[in-house]
């Protein structure tokens, strides 16, 4: 029997990294208290609503169709397509958006368990993620139904689209890492997660969602300043679930900017976990 | 083997949201409440608890005493693991159960069977290992069908049965409580209080925050006495509460705890 404490006892200094990685994997040994919260944070959102959980696909479905609607008709792109490409767009942007909101106030608002029960830190961000991949799967019903009804050249699925699967892996990958880095930062400096939420909002103008990235470089007069949005790390995420998803050919180089930052971002996050890792008890 | 080796703790929080300003000033006592303020940094930095060396082993029943904000909560902390000490070192060596906040862990939308599975979880069970005792928690709280009631209409007595019955159920080898449990009523009491003794001669370390003598007593050997986060006294029960408060609070008492413990049972019995 393993408890959180015994597991999260290494006899090492509280700034090491064995300790920095003794509390992510006692955190991951403990899935299935963090399972368990996840389910609980989403049931407890729609208690004693008749549809429960359904909401959340359906408000996924009715901000997609309305703002696909819309953009079609703005850009003049058929709805078959656009359709289903805003809804893709949308479902990963809301976890992506989620994992760095929700991260910010991710052992803020954990206050009172991280004071009161021990347990590694790390619990509070797998329960994070986890919330927002069981949101992710409600919202990729509305994906099927679309796929469903839209099924054509430019909307369809093969083998390929499997990559999608990898893909949302590697995403998942960098939720944990941007939900410990930003709960450790926001919980030393309070006005971060104000700060947070709207550059993550204005982000969400710079990504191509309810625009298309690939028109904007196939059109006849590009942009100069088009390639900027390259810069945009959110960019790269969308584009590997997406393109496969919607059937669209392999990009290479959007995998490799998306690996780096994975890497890069979890060297940065092992360094914070080790050095403020035993401060986060303290901040709160 | 279970072991609680603290040697030379300090627990200093840092105060981001006070005014640094007004704070630089030479040490400041503050009255006879909470620890000391240190203030050479730049954030003012409260001392809670100050060059701590404490050793404990299987067996050992502690009672921490001392006034508000001596750092009897903090002291708790420090040895569940929750805040490692800033400077000087603490090993915790053994499966540790905390009682401190109630509420805390616990869903007050959903029923008190969920909630058991829940508590289990956070000190480290299983949900297989939680449902397999959940009779026994049941039986052990007398909670009977307000077991499948929401925890919102449980009264703050029925909630530290709850909280009992589950850290006792799981055989834990080092039981931290806070002073909230006193609020139950005193049959369930001398039932708990069985029940810990047998779970510390079993497996274990107590350590039992209080100012309630009554409950010391009937739970605790030894003491120590915390004063502005440092320890003033350390030593048996009887003689640290004696000098924390100036007079044997225990005289009058039937000496033989045995004895007393037989007179309780009486006591409540009809």
């Amino acid at each position: 029997m393993s408890t959180l404490s015994a597991d999260a006892y290494v006899d090492a200094p509280s700034r090491s990294w064995a300790r920095a990685f003794a509390d992510l994997s006692s955190g991951w040994r403990h899935r299935e208290l963090w399972g368990h919260l996840g389910w609980q944070d989403i049931k407890q959102r729609y208690r004693r609503s008749v549809l429960g959980p359904i909401w959340i696909t359906i408000s996924m479905a009715v901000t997609a169709v309305a703002l696909g609607l819309l953009y079609s008709q703005l850009f003049g792109q058929p709805l078959g397509f656009f359709l289903p490409y805003v809804t893709v767009g949308f479902i990963v942007w809301g976890f992506i958006q989620k994992c760095i909101d929700d991260g910010a106030e991710v052992f803020i608002s954990n206050e009172g368990l991280i004071r009161h029960l021990p347990a590694p830190i790390s619990v509070h961000v797998y329960r994070l993620v986890w919330r927002n991949i069981l949101f992710f799967a409600h919202n990729l019903i509305v994906y099927f139904v679309m796929l469903a009804i839209f099924y054509s050249d430019r909307f369809h699925v093969g083998w390929s689209s499997l990559l999608a699967v990898p893909a949302f892996a590697l995403l998942v990958v960098n939720g944990m890492w941007v939900g410990l880095l930003m709960g450790i930062v926001a919980t030393r400096f309070r006005d971060i997660p104000p700060v947070a939420e709207s550059v993550v909002q204005l982000m969400f103008f710079m990504t191509p969602i309810v625009w298309v990235y690939d028109d904007l470089l196939n059109s006849p007069r590009v942009p100069p300043g088009a390639r900027l949005v390259e810069f945009n790390p959110f960019l790269h995420f969308v584009e590997i679930i997406r393109r496969p998803m919607l059937g669209q050919s392999f990009v290479a180089h959007y995998w490799v900017v998306a690996i780096a930052i994975t890497v890069a971002g979890w060297l940065v996050t092992l360094l914070f976990l080790r050095n403020y890792r035993s401060r986060v008890s303290y901040w709160v | 083997m279970v072991h609680i080796d603290v040697q030379n703790a300090w627990v200093e929080f840092p105060i981001f949201d006070a005014k640094t300003r007004s704070l630089k000033k030479t040490v400041i006592g503050l009255g006879k409440a909470g620890g000391k303020i240190g203030t050479d940094q730049r954030v003012p930095v409260i001392e809670a608890l100050r060059d701590i060396t404490l050793s404990l082993r299987h067996g050992d029943r502690l009672a921490l005493v001392g006034h508000n904000g001596a750092g009897k909560s903090t002291l708790l902390r420090l040895l569940s693991g929750i805040y490692e000490p800033t400077r000087g070192r603490a090993r915790i060596g053994g499966r540790v159960a905390p009682i401190f906040d109630l509420a805390v862990g616990m869903d007050p939308e959903i029923t008190g069977y969920e909630n058991i599975i829940i508590r289990g979880l956070f000190l480290g069970m299983t949900r297989r290992q939680m449902l397999a005792r959940t009779d026994e928690i049941a039986e052990f709280s007398e909670l009977g069908n307000y077991l499948s009631m929401p925890l919102r209409t449980y009264s703050v007595g029925m909630r530290i049965r709850l909280a009992l019955g589950v850290v006792t159920s799981i055989d834990p080898e080092i039981l931290l409580l806070d002073e909230g449990i006193g609020a139950v009523d005193a049959a369930f009491m001398v039932k708990a209080r069985d029940r810990l003794h047998d779970l510390v001669r079993r497996s274990g370390i107590l350590v039992f925050a209080s100012h309630s003598d009554e409950f010391l007593r009937q739970l605790c050997d030894t003491a120590v006495w915390l004063d502005h986060g440092q320890v003033r006294e350390q030593g048996p029960l009887r003689e640290v509460l004696t000098s924390y408060k100036g007079f044997d609070p225990f005289v009058g008492w039937d000496g033989d705890r045995d004895d007393k413990r037989q007179n309780d049972r009486e006591a409540v019995s009809p």
